[in-house]
């Protein structure tokens, strides 16, 4: 059986059982989540929280989806946070700090203070790969940043008003568009979509009675996992 | 972290883990498989479903939860309901801003239409950003859009609309080949070959990947495209009714969430892309669908005249999570038995293929806790079977499941469970919508001018979705809308007539068959209160 803690929802005190997670307990508050609230699955950022606890100085973070409540936290969600987002178009862009700094001269003002690492909850080493892009190490970038779910807390605390997460999708964009090598037998593929065999060989299917696919299917060769 | 009894369990799948590493768990005979579907799938329990007494799809059988979305009144009373005021004046009104939508707005864009696009939640909010595992398409050498379309059809049950089925395998090519160019992240060897695994049901392995993010990778690029290319998007609005000229689809009644107005919009062509109703918990089962995934397209479409395809057939995902009890039901990516993750029960033996389709696989798992009693049992009584996470790293080197499904690794972490050296314990959880409005090649519904993509849609899965396919369908057949609906919209230059005519319509049909009044839709978000609070609430700000 659960325990009742008290938590304070932007200050406004509650009682709940301790077993729910703070977006549950919001919920068993009697809030109904408008913002806030979208994969309840720690993939879309909507529910980035901050909180504090009893005696603590300390700001701590985490996805009210995911994190649970504990005995005297004071919360607050964090659904939105105004960030700069540059357009452009990725045709035009050389995957090089340039670019980056183009786009976001803001990332010129990083003071390394670590601020963005320390509150995302996902742990990324959001001032490293912030770091990385400033020298063009774009590959770098990208690989660091690739679990960013874009809730906008790394923004929220940065002393040089960098948006984070936009220039990680920024140096992922770049990254898998120029670094990496193109998929060979993709390209190979595309061509054999263009000739129109691939059409063809559908084409014959399709017109496959039930019966027919039937035993094909039953029939077919499964590749043997490597 | 695990209980002290749990531990105790957890002994057995340890010492049987090596003798089985290798071993060969065949997968199941055609009619074996039917045996197995036929006992245990919750498809095939005739009281979860009420057959239809209204609309289109009326005489057919759905779940009872769908039933009282269908079978539902509008809150708003066609009769009265003032439509001349026109707010929004567009080409193409696309409802719905997860994969489908993003990837309508950006090609009808691109043909030169005046796009609008609304969502009830925040641009990217849908099922397409939780999508783990990865998304199919035939582009190696081994394989083939046929290949492809053979394994569709066989897990479908030969049943899947086969011109449909021919889009969605015969387009997966130069979708896979559109994201790479977009530059989505998916996992490669060092000359750029993509990496990609089976899933259930596949005969080759083409499932491509991000790491364990596979949608949401795929969701902010396409998010990141809307943006570049500004096309106009009204985020916390959502499509309450749409609006005919008696026939065609002609705009929609829009509501904003948050501060609770109606707008009029009027658009040469609708695409709904609001995908599917894993919220609406049939039969109380858990979901791992995004809190917006609520059927209000399926009810627009239904409303405005729309058949529905396959909607008595709904997926549940063998791998949801049943403990700990925070996340139950949230998914456990297939991806995680794709790379090695072996099913074991109680006795910490292996009693299915972990390749099977999904319908068959989480039948399997019901069969093994309710009939043979070889499951175990959570401390909040939840069945469920294990899922010998820590083979991956055993088979394929320290440190893989870590860089491979992250995702998970740090979802249980979070919990005080390292998978890589722990397993976990799963039971199925509703996933997806297998069937839908029905679509032509176009996308195009049986209602003029109105185009459906993604979840919505019904026709493209047959009787089971495949994994790694509902990806693939999300940006097929977004893209298709988009362009029909834009070539159309370019079409059309006699301005449109803003009626509820067919609401009227339905509303008669819905007095006849004697639905309740109270009984409205669509839901937009789930209730997640307590009744408490239900029973307390009041409405004094005027």
């Amino acid at each position: 059986m659960a325990r009742m803690v008290t938590i304070y929802v932007m200050g406004k005190q509650y009682e709940v059982p301790d077993s729910l997670t703070i977006m549950k307990a919001m919920e068993y508050a009697g809030y109904r989540l408008v913002r806030g609230c979208g994969c309840r699955g720690a993939f879309c950022g909507a529910c980035g929280t901050v909180y504090r606890l009893k005696d603590d100085y300390r700001l701590k973070v985490g996805l009210a989806c995911q994190e649970l409540v504990q005995d005297g936290m004071y919360l607050a969600e964090i659904p939105f946070f105004p960030g700069n987002k540059a357009t452009y178009d990725i045709e035009d862009l050389k995957p090089n700090a340039e670019s980056v700094l183009k786009l976001y001269p803001e990332v010129f003002r990083c003071l390394a203070c670590n601020a963005c690492t320390k509150v995302c909850p996902q742990d990324i080493e959001v001032m490293e790969y912030i770091q990385a892009a400033l020298r063009g190490d774009i590959a770098k970038a990208a690989d660091l940043s690739f679990d960013c779910v874009l809730c906008g807390l790394c923004a929220s605390r940065c002393p040089a008003e960098i948006v984070q997460y936009n220039v990680a999708l920024l140096c992922r964009r770049l990254y898998s568009r120029y670094i990496a090598p193109k998929a060979p037998h993709l390209e190979k593929r595309m061509k054999e979509v263009q000739d129109g065999s691939c059409a063809r060989e559908l084409d014959k299917l399709v017109k496959t009675d039930k019966a027919g696919l039937t035993e094909l299917y039953n029939k077919r060769d499964i590749e043997k996992a490597a | 972290m695990y209980t002290p009894e749990l531990r105790e369990l957890i002994k057995r799948v340890e010492a049987t883990r090596q003798a089985r590493l290798h071993q060969e768990v065949p997968r199941l005979s055609p009619q074996d498989k039917k045996e197995l579907l036929e006992a245990f799938h919750p498809d095939y329990r005739a009281e979860i479903f009420r057959t239809l007494s209204v609309g289109p799809s009326k005489g057919q059988r759905t779940p009872k939860e769908y039933a009282d979305v269908f079978e539902a009144w509008s809150a708003i009373n066609p009769g009265a309901f003032d439509v001349s005021k026109v707010d929004y004046d567009v080409d193409v009104l696309i409802i719905g801003g997860g994969g489908a939508g993003a990837a309508a707005a950006l090609v009808a864009q691109a043909q030169g239409a005046n796009v609008l696009v609304v969502t009830k939640l925040r641009l990217g909010d849908s099922n397409t950003v939780m999508a783990q595992g990865g998304i199919q398409g035939a582009d190696k050498g081994n394989d083939s859009p046929a290949t492809h379309y053979l394994d569709v059809m066989g897990g479908g049950g030969y049943l899947n609309d086969p011109e449909l089925v021919a889009a969605l395998v015969g387009d997966g090519p130069l979708v896979i080949d559109w994201l790479e160019r977009l530059g989505v992240m998916f996992d490669k060897t060092p000359d750029g070959t993509m990496v990609t695994t089976h899933g259930g049901g596949t005969s080759r392995m083409r499932m491509h990947a991000a790491r364990d993010y596979t949608g949401g990778e795929i969701m902010k690029t396409l998010k990141d495209e809307v943006l570049n290319h500004r096309v106009p998007v009204i985020e916390f609005t959502a499509a309450y009714e749409l609006l005919t000229d008696g026939d065609a689809a002609t705009g929609a009644v829009l509501y904003n969430m948050e501060t609770e107005e109606y707008f009029v919009a009027r658009a040469k062509t609708i695409v709904l892309a609001t995908g599917g109703g894993g919220r609406l918990h049939i039969m109380g089962f858990p979901t791992s669908n995004h809190y917006g995934a609520t059927a209000d397209g399926l009810v627009l479409g239904y409303r405005a005249g729309v058949p529905l395809a396959f909607m008595d057939t709904i997926q549940y995902h063998p791998t949801g999570a049943a403990y700990p009890e925070q996340i139950l039901g949230q998914l456990v990516t297939e991806k995680v038995r794709s790379i090695g993750a072996q099913v074991v029960n109680a006795e910490g033996n292996r009693f299915v293929n972990e390749m099977e389709t999904r319908d068959a696989e989480a039948a399997a798992f019901i069969r093994e806790c309710v009939d043979r009693k070889k499951g175990i049992v959570t401390p909040s009584g939840q069945p469920a079977v294990w899922l010998d996470t820590p083979v991956i790293d055993i088979l394929h080197g320290e440190g893989t499941a870590k860089k491979r499904i992250p995702a998970m690794f740090r979802q249980y972490f979070r919990f005080g469970i390292d998978l890589s050296k722990e397993p976990i314990l799963t039971y199925p959880t509703q996933h997806y919508q297998n069937g839908g409005l029905k679509i032509d090649v176009t996308c195009e519904t049986p209602v003029r001018n109105l185009y459906a993509a993604g979840e919505v849609a019904g026709g493209i899965h047959g009787r089971n979705r495949l994994m790694g396919n509902s990806l693939l369908d999300v940006v097929v057949f977004g893209r298709r809308a988009g362009e029909a609906a834009a070539k159309r919209a370019a079409s059309i230059k006699k301005q449109q007539r803003l009626t509820l005519e067919h609401l009227k319509r339905f509303h008669a049909e819905l007095e006849g068959a004697g639905v309740p009044k109270e009984r409205t839709a669509p839901m937009l978000l789930p209730e997640y209160r307590r009744t408490e609070h239900a029973k307390r609430k009041a409405s004094v700000l005027a």
